[in-house]
């Protein structure tokens, strides 16, 4: 299809009556002169049972919400661009602090006026514009038919010309053919007329959008604190629990070995030792994988000296030693970052060295890992970098990738933070 | 030497601080069983500040983490004791392989009567009745997963060593004496000696016949 995206731009291109658009602007009428009489009724009553008892004319307040809901879908026949709710998500639950939030936008008041502005007056005009340009030409149109069914052989045109012959009826239907086409540009251009203004009343304003981003940004930080709070939930009790059990099991194993007598016994609790050593150090593998406890003792400089020792590759540290104390977010954020950069290096470079660079300077961390290995690396290739990036995004971070073939691989990590505690730097 | 005597000569006094009651319990239990004497075993690190206070411990042995934080207090109770009392033998016991943890003890006082060895090592009851008896008698112990961590930080000087002097090293680096180096390597003393001389030369340090200073020097350089 065409790629207009309202009935206007659809207007403007010579396709029009070729195109969807017509039977899009036709359908969107009439679906407003359909959704007209049921919602004037239900103003009417409204009003007239506020009357009656006061109390619930407060729902006449809010009678425009649903009604702007459906309108705002009405809206996708013609107009494929999005039309977000202008609303807020109340903070509490409940009925009342909904329609307190509600009383509150004034995008509940612009959705009362459109819907009272539908209830008493669109609804006609749609209704008025589908008769005189769809309506009548199909009339004119279909005049021969008319006259053939016609017990009387006579036919009243519109109710204003006395078609009895044939030729005059097949004149009619002539001017009915070219007046149907000619009628559908007035068609479309209401259509569109009717679209904008349900846009200008029902879509949120930029203000609203600006809240409305702003809400889903903190809603994304207060999902990865979260996500981070869990990770140290799960580490305490790993810690607490099964690490603990097992450090007391090895130590019973132990004992117990003393006790028994050289043999096959003593063979197997030996085994049985050995096994429970190995649990235990691939329980602790996992569990700082999970949370480095170093990070939150020692912060970001003594996490990434750990790492750097780690690393398959040898990596040369630098500055490391003079960061301060950030907040947990972003040391984080940071850390899992270089992590997944050296593993990278490890997994995928070539690389024979690698150097990383961390410094906080002018408000922000920033972080360099560079190795000298074959480059070309592609960072939408990897999911764990996409997903570092998200992370990063979260506290206004940036996360660039230069890898040119041959080398070498740049990995910069950029997050705005304050210090959080200056005294506290590293060891 | 502090790392040649044997376990049984003399019941030491101990102050113990772990927060988990299972493993408080079974290390009271070990500690008594082989004869040696438990002052105190506490849950955090205000009541081991007050036990060492109140029995003047042989040794302390804590946990690194406790209550109320649950972050590095045992550790840092340790640190603050030895500043009151730098003679006071503190044996560490941890589930953090981090050179930083071990680094804050190593540097408490003048780096003897120490110990830092992961929980793991419990499990290994004659090595770590050893290694309590060792710290209390002003050696150094340092757990051999540390250690194997600290000799992956020197890369370039270390390749110059032979593999069997790398083994050598990393064993002095636990805080181990000649006699026992020759028993873990089955090996004769002179031999390790030899290869402790050759190591020395190697990586520029000072001979030191001395296994204390020694373990402190090759600590100090693998830190470095």
């Amino acid at each position: 299809m065409d790629d207009a995206r309202t009935p206007w731009q659809a207007l403007a291109r010579g396709r029009y009556l070729r195109s969807a658009w017509p039977w899009r602007a036709a359908g969107y009428l009439a679906g407003g002169a359909l959704t007209g009489p049921p919602l004037l009724l239900g103003l009417v009553l409204l009003a007239t049972v506020g009357v009656i008892a006061f109390p619930l004319l407060a729902l006449l307040g809010l009678a425009g919400v649903p009604a702007a809901a459906l309108e705002r879908r009405r809206l996708r026949i013609v107009d494929p661009d999005p039309a977000p709710t202008p609303h807020r998500t109340p903070a509490e639950p409940g009925l009342l602090a909904w329609a307190r939030l509600r009383y509150r936008e004034p995008a509940t008041w612009r959705e009362l006026a459109h819907t009272v502005l539908h209830g008493f007056l669109l609804w006609w005009v749609d209704l008025a514009a589908l008769v005189a340009l769809l309506g009548l030409p199909l009339l004119l149109l279909t005049t021969p038919l008319q006259l053939a069914l016609a017990a009387d052989d006579e036919v009243k045109v519109l109710k204003l010309w006395l078609v009895t012959s044939h030729p005059a009826a097949l004149a009619c239907a002539a001017a009915g053919a070219v007046l149907l086409p000619a009628l559908l540009y007035p068609l479309g251009a209401l259509a569109g007329a009717r679209a904008a203004l349900t846009r200008a009343l029902l879509a949120p304003r930029e203000r609203e959008l600006r809240t409305l981003l702003t809400e889903v940004t903190r809603s994304r930080a207060r999902l990865v604190d979260a996500f981070e709070a869990e990770r140290r939930r799960i580490e305490r009790d790993l810690h607490d629990g099964a690490q603990q059990r097992l450090v007391a099991l090895t130590m019973t194993l132990g004992l117990a070995r003393l006790d028994a007598p050289p043999g096959p016994l003593a063979d197997r609790l030996d085994t049985a030792h050995a096994e429970a050593g190995r649990v235990l150090a691939e329980l602790r593998e996992l569990i700082h994988g999970i949370h480095p406890q170093v990070l939150t003792d020692y912060g970001l400089a003594g996490a990434l000296a750990d790492v750097a020792e780690r690393s398959a590759v040898p990596v040369a540290t630098e500055l490391c030693a003079g960061l301060p104390r950030l907040p947990e977010s972003v040391e984080a954020a940071a850390y899992f970052g270089v992590c997944e950069a050296l593993a990278n290096i490890g997994r995928h470079s070539g690389a024979g060295r690698a150097a990383l660079t961390a410094r906080h300077t002018g408000g922000a961390l920033l972080i360099d890992v560079t190795d000298d290995g074959r480059g070309g690396a592609d960072p939408a290739a990897g999911s764990g970098l996409t997903g570092l990036a998200d992370r990063i995004a979260v506290l206004d971070g940036t996360l660039t990738i230069t890898s040119p073939p041959g080398g070498p691989t740049v990995l910069s990590l950029e997050i705005p933070c304050p210090v959080s505690s200056p005294e506290n730097s590293a060891p | 030497m502090p790392g040649e005597q044997p376990r049984e000569q003399r019941p030491l006094k101990i102050v113990l601080a772990e927060d988990g009651v299972l493993l408080r319990e079974g290390l009271v239990g070990l500690l008594t069983r082989f004869g040696h004497e438990v002052a105190a075993a506490v849950g955090d690190a205000d009541a081991l500040r007050t036990a060492v206070a109140d029995h003047a411990p042989d040794i302390v042995v804590t946990d690194v983490r406790m209550p109320p934080g649950f972050g590095d207090e045992g550790l840092r109770a340790a640190v603050e004791l030895r500043a009151a009392r730098p003679a006071l033998p503190v044996l560490v016991l941890s589930q953090y392989v981090q050179r930083s943890y071990a680094a804050d003890l190593l540097d408490s006082g003048d780096g003897s009567g120490v110990g830092y060895l992961l929980k793991d090592r419990v499990g290994h009851v004659e090595q770590f009745l050893d290694a309590v008896v060792r710290v209390a008698g002003g050696g150094t112990v340092v757990d051999p997963e540390v250690v194997r961590q600290l000799l992956r930080r020197r890369r370039d000087p270390l390749a110059a060593l032979t593999p069997r002097e790398r083994e050598v090293l990393g064993l002095v680096a636990e805080g181990r004496s000649n006699g026992s180096i020759a028993r873990e390597l089955v090996v004769s003393e002179a031999a390790v000696g030899k290869h402790i001389g050759n190591i020395l030369g190697k990586l520029d340090l000072p001979p030191a016949e001395d296994t204390h200073r020694r373990v402190l020097a090759v600590l100090a350089y693998l830190r470095g």
